[in-house]
This record gives C-alpha cells, structure tokens and sequence, in this order.
C-alpha cells in the first residue's frame, strides 16, 4: 500500500509558540491512522494545516492521487477539499444547523452539481441534465442516510438531531465530497459506549467498502486500538511514537507522556 | 419576580430614563432666532413614567427562552404559504379595477411593488448568504441612473435601458464585492456602508456626468410595444389611446406601469425562488450558517459571495430603472442610507430569506407612513427602534420560517 | 511652507477629534468583538449635550470660559455615559451569544433610532454655538499666507495626548484595566476567575461613551456648528482610524485617529475639498485588503 499522504517536517509556529515541530508521518491508502496525545499536543493543528485552514510554517504536506503529487501546505482550503479530496469533520460539530438533514449532505455534493447546472442556467431552464444530476444527488444522500439510520428523518432540521446523530451526519456529510482521504477530529467525542461500538463500524466499514483511507484524532482507546492501521503518538507537537496499535500501546515514551514517569 | 422587585427595578429604569431625559428632552435648541434653549420639563416627566410603566408592564411577559416555539403567525403563514402567495397575486391583479382604485392608490402600489422587489434582491445578500450590505441604495441608484443618462444622452427608451440598468448596477454590485471578499461581517459591513455614501458623493459631485445634485428629469416611461401611454406622441406617432381607438386618460398610464412593474416582481419571485433550490442558492445559505463548514466541503466562498453580490445588485439595478421611470426624475438625495436602511428592515422585519415575509413587511412599511404626516415623521425612529426589538425578540422576523430547499422526494428523473 | 503647515495643524486638530472617538471603537470591539455602530452617534449626543449646556450656563450667566468650560465637559461625560451605558444594556446585552447577524443588526438600528431621536426632540436645522475659546499664535508667514495656530487646537490635541496616557496607564496598571484584558482574551475563563464580565463591558462603554463626549464638546467649540448627522460621517472616519490603528489597540486608535485627520486636512487643502471622505474610506478599503490588522494590530488567527 503507498503512502497517500506523506506529512514531511511539518512545523508550525504561532508567535512564540511551537505547536508543532519537524512532524513527520505517513498516511497509507485505504488504511485508518489515528492522531493520539494529551490534550494540547497539537493534533487539531495538524488537521487545520493539512486541510488548508492555517498556513504550516515549514515543512510539506503531499497528498498523492492519480499519480499526481499535490502540495497541500500551498493550496486553499476549499481547494483541498475539492482538488485533493480531503474532507473533515469538526471537534465542535459543524452541520448547517438551520437546515435539513438532506440539505447537508445535498450541499456536499455542490461543485459537481454547480457543473451539472451549468452554473445555474441548465438548472433555471429545468434541463433534463440537470434534473438527473439533483435526483443521482438525492440517491446518493439517500443511501448514506441508510447506511447512518437517519433516512426517517432526512426532512429534519439538522440542528434539532440528538447529539450522536449530529456526529454520524457530519461523517456522511463529508463522505458525500467523495473524498480519497477523511479527517476526523474526535467522532468518538461525547458517545456512549454502544454509539462507539457503532462508530467503529460505520468507519470500518469507510474504509473497506468505500474504500477511503481514514486519518483520525481521538482520545477514546476503544475506537483508536480497536480499528486502527496505524497509530502516530503526538506529545507537546513532536511525534513520540509511529506504529501499530500494539506496538505503541506498549512503548515506554507513551506510557511516560500520557502516565508520567513512576517514581522512584 | 414579585411586585416589590419589579418595582424596585422599573424605578431604577425610571431613573436612568430621568438622566437620559433631561439634556436632550428637557431642553430645546429649535427655537426661533437660534441660541437659546426652551425647556419641556413636562415632557421628561411623561417620558420617566412611560419608562416606569412599560419596564413594569414587560416585566409581566414571560422571559425570552432560547429555541422557543415558533409564533403563531409564523407557522400559519409558513404553511400556508402557496395559497396566500395566490391570493396576495390575485388582489395584485384585480386591485387597478377595484372601484376605489385612484390614480394615488395605484402610484402607491407601484411604490409598494417597488420596495417588494428591493426587499427581494437585498434578501438574496443579507437574508439568503448572511452578508449585512448596508449600502444597497447604491446599486439600487445605479440602475436609476443607467435609466436617466442613457435617455439624456443617447435618447434610450426605457425597455432599451432596463437590461442595461440591471447589467449596470451586477457590473457594480461586482466590482464593489472584490474588496470585501475576505472580511468579516463587521467590516463588510462598514465597507458597505461606505461605498454606499461613495456613490452618492460621486453622484452629487461629477456634475458633467451625473448633472449633479440637481438630477435629471424627463425620464422615460415604459411604452406598450413602442406606443407610448401619453397624451401626444412625440414626433407625431400613435399613441396607445389612438390606436386602441379609446380616449386618453392618465389613469392608463398609471395602469400600464404599475401591471409592468408587477410583472417583473412576479418573475423576481420566480428567479429567486428557483435559484434558491439550485446548488447556487444553496451555497449561499450554507456560507451563512457556517462559513468554515462550507469551505471544508470544497465550496469557493468568494464565488458564493459574488453571486450573491451581483444577483442582489442585478434586482436593485431593476428596480432603480422602474424607480426612476415611475418618478420621472432622479437626484442623488434619492439614494442616501435612509433608503439602504428602509430596505434593510424590510427583510429584517419580514424575515430574513422569506419571500412572503418581506412582501408583507414592504407592503406595512411602505404604506403606514401615508397613513398621517404624524408617522411620515416617526418612521425611520421605530423602524430603528423595530431592528433591536426584532433582533431581541423575534430575530427570525415576524412573519415567516424557513422551508427547506429539497426533499427526499424529489429524486425523480 | 505655510500652507502646508496650516494644513499640519488642522489635520492633528482633526485627528485628535477621531481619535476619541476611535478609542471607544477599538475598546469595545476588543472586548465582545463588534463594532459598536451606534457610536457615531454617542459622539453626536456628546455634542449636543455640550451646545445645550453652553446654552443653559449663558441663560443662568455663568460667563468665565474656564469655569464653563470645566462644567460644560463634566455635563457631556456624565450624560453621554449614560446613553453609551444604556445603548450597551438594552441592544447589545441581550444578543450576547444569538446569532453573528443580530448585534450588527441591532446596532443599526441603535444608531437609526438615536439619530432620528435627536433630530425629533432638536429640530433638523443646523445648531450653532458662538465662538468661546477664541485667540491663538500667529507662527510664520509665508507668500502673504499666516499660519495660525490657535489655543482651541492646542487645548484639544493636550487633552486628547493626556487622556490617552491617562487610560493606557489604567488598562495597564488597574483593576479594571486588568479585567478589561482578560475579557478581551478570554470571556468565559475571566468570569470563571471571578471577573465581573457584565460590569467590566459596562464600564467600557462608559469610558468609550465619555471619551466620545470630550471629542463632541471638540467639535462644537471647534467649529460652532453641529447638527444630528454628524455622527454618521464622523463615525465611519473615526473607525477607519480605529482599524488603521489596529482594530484592539489604544494607541493604536490613536496614532490611526492621527493620520487620517491628516490625511483628511491634506487632501482637503491640496486636491478635492468635495471627495475627501471618499479619500478616507479609500483608506479603509486599502487597509482592509492589504493589512487588515492595520499599523500597531496583532493578526487575527481563525479559531477552527
């Protein structure tokens, strides 16, 4: 399996503050690495570097697709998500609270129906190629809607859904970008224990159906070692561990940054 | 809150209003001759207790709770937003006939379809994409004067200018969006505002262009496929009363104008309306509620703000050639923040994205004010004192709901 | 020479009138993050409370220029605070945490109903006040042109120069400057520390209320004539000095205050008396698109 996105020296700094220092990592095709460290270790600034939302101080961020290499650290960030086919989801849910269920995911799916409107004309004329292009949307929608178990509700306001609702529509909202990669920042926040078990399905299933490759941050050790491929440990914005969750659950800088150091 | 505490709290409100009151109620520079200053101590006394009363009489409401149920009136008027669509267009189109119907009636509904237009396009900025332009009057003057200087100095028509007037006032709306692109909502605010006072300067001050603070006159009037609604053609044609054989009167002129200018609000309601459940419509509606969210999607903000931009600027532009046509005569005093500022509570009131909302809001607003010279005076005071209090109560406006763009069922193909 | 120099004077003369006025912008915006539109028009009332006081002290036949003056600028604080208190408490408190839209909104409208509210209760008519501070140096001459330099405009930019020392002393080194900065930091961790947030924004709006009162007494001794829509013009240039500045900054408010009453007076005296808030607003637009945050701002990361 390549490597889809390689993270190379990435450094950001803001003002006097080093949030992140020479990071270095690998993200695999069709494979789910997870982002893990105490809270302040820079995991979300990774995210907001790589989907376009700061500008990194050093280092490069290359996404491979289609035998093209593109530089993430130079690109805007709705660009990222739509040239390079990185979509996320947000700590703090970000729906589009005041509209509906089916509208999030419908505006998902924007760029390629703003083509298919003709940049609205096709679409004011009520030509055929646009209408088939709303309706393949709809269907689109309608199966993820399925495979989230909100289809009974795709005309509900979005900001009216229970709080794990809010979270799994959010991940289908992204997955209706078509993405090649999907950032997560904390899905697992705020679910209890059978929505987490659920979670890890609907993100397995991400991975092995759709196969879209995962890149996640989380704090909750069920979701992040029962479904990872990988695992990059993140302490004060420097990686302190890169391997299998087997593997980093046992090493001792680990231990030491989450547990402290045992005295002696 | 017991009697006791409310009193103690209205009293305390009193008193403040006491302060408030007394340099600028109190006493009165408009007297005859200039510098001296009258007083109107009977005048604070009243404004103290009303502000005594009122504080006691809100605080008997029950509080403003978070994520309340929508008012009544809103929901009848949601849901039964088609039918009464129908019966408002219905009164539209038999109200010249109806047997009350003066020539000043039907100037006014001119107006009031004017303003419905107005509220529609500024509705496509602030309701629709949530970008406060508080400089709509600028483009709104655009589109007048495209009218006006187009007759004056190549002789057009007015259905040769009106394209030309919207096209005009999009190229500005345009032009004018580029520098905001990237600010927030307060800046883009201010900067609105500004260009909106820009354009009026410019208007009064580049006399050999715009003719000044005097305006232009002799504007003209939509014909009926090129006869116009007059006594006499100029240049010795037909008029429209000679060739339909019948007697002229000015009561057709009025007529014909107001049925034209219905007709391009009735296709405003249908452009917005359908463009609004197009991708682009949509964009503008997610980059309002969550402008982080729609860039992670891949969606191009600063072409959603654009369009925005130049599909509100096109209505004005519209709207300001009906404008002129209607008055004959345009002058840069016409399009200062006063008028941004009606149009901006229009949608405020109405209801921010709600077509039935601001027409109903466009049709109180524009009307009350005939109503007493009283009031004309009033106006723009509780307009402003009506934008906090909706805001404060009723931020979604008084009259309508949101309604979503799709729905499942429509996948058909 | 002497031209330009005249023009010097003015525009500082001008500057220090928008810089009072800028202070009150920056302060606000940097402690609930908006830009408190209704302002212009607080400076509006500062003026006409000071005109009515002149009037009232000539009526009653106070006529020592110290005295009037000292009691005319204690009248125009006091009232004018308690419009900027009270536009803060029933438009802005009640929207803290509603939607983006909503205090803008609300502000406009603060600022549509205080104008109209002036203009009802005072007349439209233009209101003037006969000169009361009057004399000054005459500095050089040059091509038949003096330059005069009088003590009103040494008097004003003293005063604005002191106030300014005077509050950054306070942000600095009170209580309340402290709290101030915490709140503009971070809300919900200064009221967890104990902070009173609610009185701390008052207070800010009562000092930015009060330094808007100073600039209005300014301009109606300055130059004898106010009417209710001052405020609008006076407002926007004053908070294009506040984002020149540095939106959040206090001398940054004030050095913007400076320049653009320069750059006013300039552009007045050398090109285009007609477009020169058209020059002003260019400045806005220019800083906006190239440095938004401005001369003596820190930049403005997006919260993700």
């Amino acid at each position: 399996m390549s490597a889809l996105l390689q993270v190379d020296s990435l450094t950001m700094r803001f003002g006097g503050l080093l949030a992140i220092d020479q990071l270095s990592f690998a993200a695999d095709e069709e494979k789910i690495t997870a982002v893990i460290g105490p809270n302040g270790a820079g995991k979300t600034t990774v995210f907001n570097c790589l989907t376009g939302f700061y500008r990194p101080t050093a280092g490069s961020l290359a996404l491979h697709r289609a035998g093209r290499e593109l530089r993430l650290e130079r690109m805007d960030g709705w660009r990222i998500a739509r040239d390079a086919g990185i979509a996320r989801t947000f700590q703090n849910i970000r729906l589009f609270a005041g509209m509906t269920v089916l509208e999030n995911l419908i505006i998902a799916q924007h760029n390629k129906l703003m083509r298919a409107s003709g940049w609205s004309v096709a679409g004011l004329l009520g030509l055929r190629r646009y209408r088939n292009a709303e309706a393949a949307a709809i269907e689109r929608a309608a199966a993820w809607l399925e495979r989230i178990g909100l289809i009974d509700r795709a005309d509900q306001v979005a900001g009216t859904l229970p709080y794990g609702d809010q979270r799994r529509l959010e991940i289908a909202r992204a997955m209706c970008t078509e993405p090649v990669l999907l950032c997560l920042d904390e899905p697992a926040a705020g679910l209890n224990p059978h929505e987490s078990h659920e979670l890890n399905r609907l993100l397995l299933s991400i991975r092995d159906k759709d196969r879209v490759a995962i890149l996640l941050i989380e704090h909750d050790m069920n979701v992040v070692m029962g479904i990872s491929d990988r695992v990059v440990v993140l302490d004060y914005g420097k990686k302190i561990a890169d391997g299998t969750p087997a593997a980093v659950r046992s090493d001792p800088a680990v231990i030491k940054a989450y547990l402290g150091e045992p005295e002696t | 809150m017991d009697l006791g505490r409310r009193a103690k709290d209205s009293a305390l409100a009193a008193f403040v209003a006491l302060i408030l009151a007394i340099p600028l109620v109190g006493f009165n520079t408009n007297q005859p001759g200039g510098n001296s200053v009258g007083t109107r101590w009977d005048w604070v006394a009243i404004a103290v207790a009303v502000v005594f009363v009122g504080r006691f009489a809100i605080g008997l409401l029950p509080p403003r709770r978070q994520g309340e149920r929508p008012p009544v009136v809103s929901l009848f008027l949601t849901k039964h937003q088609h039918i009464l669509g129908w019966i408002g267009l219905g009164i539209a189109i038999v109200w010249p006939f109806l047997p009350f119907a003066s020539q000043y009636l039907l100037d006014l509904a001119t107006a009031v379809l004017i303003y419905i237009m107005l509220g529609w396009g500024l509705n496509v900025v602030v309701g629709l994409a949530g970008l406060l332009n508080l400089g709509y009057a600028a483009f709104y003057a655009v589109g007048a004067y495209t009218l006006a200087l187009t007759a004056a100095y190549w002789n057009f028509g007015f259905w040769e200018a009106l394209p030309l007037a919207g096209l005009t006032a999009a190229i500005v709306g345009i032009l004018l969006a580029l520098p905001v692109l990237r600010l927030r909502g307060d800046y883009l605010a201010i900067v609105t505002l500004g260009f909106g006072e820009i354009i009026r300067i410019i208007l009064i001050n580049w006399q050999s262009f715009t003719y000044g603070p005097n305006g232009v006159n002799g504007l003209p009037r939509p014909t009926f496929f090129g006869l116009p609604l007059a006594a006499r053609a100029p240049g010795g044609g037909k008029t429209f009363a000679q060739f339909f054989g019948i007697d002229f009167s000015p009561t057709q002129r009025f007529m014909f104008l107001y049925f034209v200018t219905l007709a391009l609000a009735l296709i405003v309601n249908i452009f917005i309306r359908k463009l609004r459940r197009l991708p682009v419509g949509r964009s503008w509606e997610a980059l309002r509620e969550d402008e982080i969210a729609s860039r992670a999607l891949g969606i191009n903000p600063i072409n959603v703000k654009l369009s925005s931009f130049a599909i509100g600027a096109l209505l004005a532009g519209f709207a300001g050639a009906f404008f002129a046509a209607r008055q004959t005569f345009v002058s840069p005093e016409s399009f200062n923040f006063q008028e941004s500022a009606t149009v901006l509570a229009i949608v405020v009131l109405g209801g921010m994205g709600s077509q039935l909302g601001i027409a109903i809001a466009a049709i109180i607003l524009v009307t009350l004010p005939e109503f007493g010279r009283d009031f004309a005076q009033y106006r723009m005071l509780l307009f402003g004192a009506a934008m906090v209090g909706i805001m404060i109560w009723r931020p979604r406006g008084l009259f309508s709901l949101r309604t979503p763009s799709i729905h499942l069922s429509d996948a058909k193909r | 020479m002497a031209y330009f120099l005249q023009q010097l004077i003015n525009g500082l003369t001008l500057g220090a009138i928008y810089a009072l006025i800028a202070i009150g912008y920056t302060m606000v915006y940097g402690i609930i993050g908006m830009i408190n539109f209704a302002h212009g028009e607080i400076y509006m009332i500062g003026a006409f409370v000071s005109l009515i006081t002149f009037f009232v002290l000539g009526a009653v036949g106070v006529t020592w220029v110290p005295l009037a003056l000292v009691v005319v600028l204690l009248s125009a604080m006091f009232f004018t605070s308690a419009y900027g208190w009270t536009v803060e408490r029933v438009a802005y408190r009640p929207l803290r945490g509603s939607f983006r839209l909503a205090p803008l909104i609300s502000a406009i409208g603060m600022s549509i109903f205080l104008q109209n509210y002036v203009q009802l209760l005072q007349g439209a008519q233009v209101k003037s006040l006969p000169p009361v501070v009057t004399g000054g140096f005459r500095l050089m001459e040059s091509g038949g042109f003096a330059v005069q330099l009088s003590y009103l405009q040494i008097i004003i930019v003293l005063v604005t120069v002191a106030l300014m020392a005077g509050f950054s002393v306070m942000i600095a080194a009170t209580p309340l400057g402290r709290a101030q900065r915490a709140c503009e930091q971070d809300m919900t961790m200064a009221a967890l520390l104990g902070v009173d947030v609610d009185r701390t924004i008052s207070t800010t709006f009562l000092i930015g209320a009060a330094l808007a009162a100073v600039a209005g007494m300014a301009v109606t001794l300055y130059y004898g004539v106010i009417d209710f829509f001052i405020g609008f013009l006076a407002g926007m240039k004053a908070f294009t000095a506040a984002v020149l500045g540095g939106i959040g900054s206090l001398p940054g408010a004030v050095l913007g205050g400076f320049l653009i009453g320069i750059i006013e007076a300039f552009w007045a005296g050398y090109f285009s008396s007609a477009y020169k808030d058209v020059a002003v607003f260019g400045v806005l637009v220019l800083v906006l698109i190239f440095r938004p945050s401005g001369l003596l701002g820190r930049p403005e990361i997006e919260k993700v």
